[in-house]
C-alpha cells in the first residue's frame, strides 16, 4: 500500500494505491493523519483510482478522517472508485458524509 | 450439490497473511469461470471473514491459527473460514449493522453487512471452542 499526497488548487489529493485492508491501515491512518494536521488545504479529495482492494476496515479508515477534517471545518471529498468499492461505499452510507465527485 | 473439487488453506492469523487468504480463494473460484464482479465480492467477503478471526477472534497479538475450506460445485463456491479463538457468543448481535466488540474507536462493524451483501449466503457457527464463517457465492 502506498500513499501519495499532492495538491490541486486549494485541495489536498490522497492517492490511495495498492490494497486497504486490517494490514495497511495503521499506515494509512499515520500518514494521512500527519498530512491533515499539518499541511493548509480548504478540502480533501480521496483519488481511490489505483486502490484495487478495500474492505470494511477502510470505511473506519475513511470515517475517521472525515471526522478529523470535519473538526477542521474542512469538506471531504472521493473520487474514481472501482466499482467494488464503489458498492462499499453504497452500501455504509459513506457518501452521507462525503460527496463523490 | 456435488463437490467437484476443494482445497484446504491453513494459515496463522496475522495481518499479513489477509490478502494472500483472499487471493488463493479468488484464484481457485476462477475455475468456476465467474465474472470480474463475483471474484472482487468473494476477495472482499473472505477478507471480512478472516479480519474478524484476526482483530476479534485472536485480539489481535495473540497466535492462532484460521483454516480456510473451500469446496466448488458446479455453480458455486462455498468457502469456510474457523478459528480456534474466543468464539462469538452473539451472533445474531454480531452480523448487526454498525455493531463492533473492537476496542480502538475505528473499526467500521460493518463486517457481515458486507459478507451478507457480497455473497449469496453468510452463517456462522461458534460452538465447543471453534467459529465457522460459511460463505456461499454462486456464478
Amino acid at each position: 500500500m502506498e500513499l501519495f499526497i499532492d495538491f490541486e488548487g486549494g485541495s489536498i489529493v490522497f492517492r490511495l494505491v495498492g490494497e486497504l485492508d486490517e494490514h495497511s491501515a495503521e499506515f494509512v491512518k499515520r500518514k494521512l493523519d500527519s498530512a491533515i494536521t499539518s499541511e493548509n488545504f480548504n478540502a480533501a479529495i480521496f483519488d481511490l483510482s489505483r486502490l484495487s482492494f478495500m474492505d470494511s476496515t477502510g470505511i473506519g479508515v475513511i470515517i475517521g478522517r472525515y471526522k478529523l477534517l470535519k473538526k477542521q471545518s474542512k469538506r471531504a471529498y472521493v473520487r474514481n472508485p472501482s466499482p467494488t468499492v464503489d458498492k462499499i461505499f453504497r452500501m455504509s452510507g459513506l457518501y452521507e458524509i462525503i460527496t463523490k465527485i | 450439490m456435488s463437490i467437484i473439487n476443494s482445497m484446504n488453506l491453513h494459515i496463522e492469523a496475522k495481518s499479513q497473511n489477509e490478502s494472500f487468504a483472499r487471493s488463493v480463494v479468488a484464484s481457485f473460484f476462477v475455475q468456476l469461470n465467474p465474472t470480474l464482479e463475483q471474484i472482487e465480492d468473494l476477495k472482499t467477503a473472505v477478507s471480512e471473514a478472516v479480519t474478524n478471526c484476526i482483530v476479534h477472534a485472536y485480539d489481535k497479538a495473540q497466535q492462532g491459527e484460521i483454516v480456510i475450506a473451500c469446496n466448488l460445485s458446479e455453480k458455486e463456491i462455498e468457502v469456510k473460514i474457523t478459528d480456534y479463538g474466543k468464539g462469538i457468543s452473539n451472533i445474531e448481535k454480531a452480523m448487526q449493522p454498525f455493531y463492533t466488540t473492537g476496542e480502538e474507536g475505528e473499526r467500521s462493524g460493518m463486517g457481515f453487512t458486507v459478507m451478507q451483501a457480497f455473497c449469496d449466503d453468510v452463517s456462522v457457527v461458534s460452538e465447543n471452542g471453534s467459529t465457522t464463517v460459511t460463505l456461499v457465492k454462486k456464478v
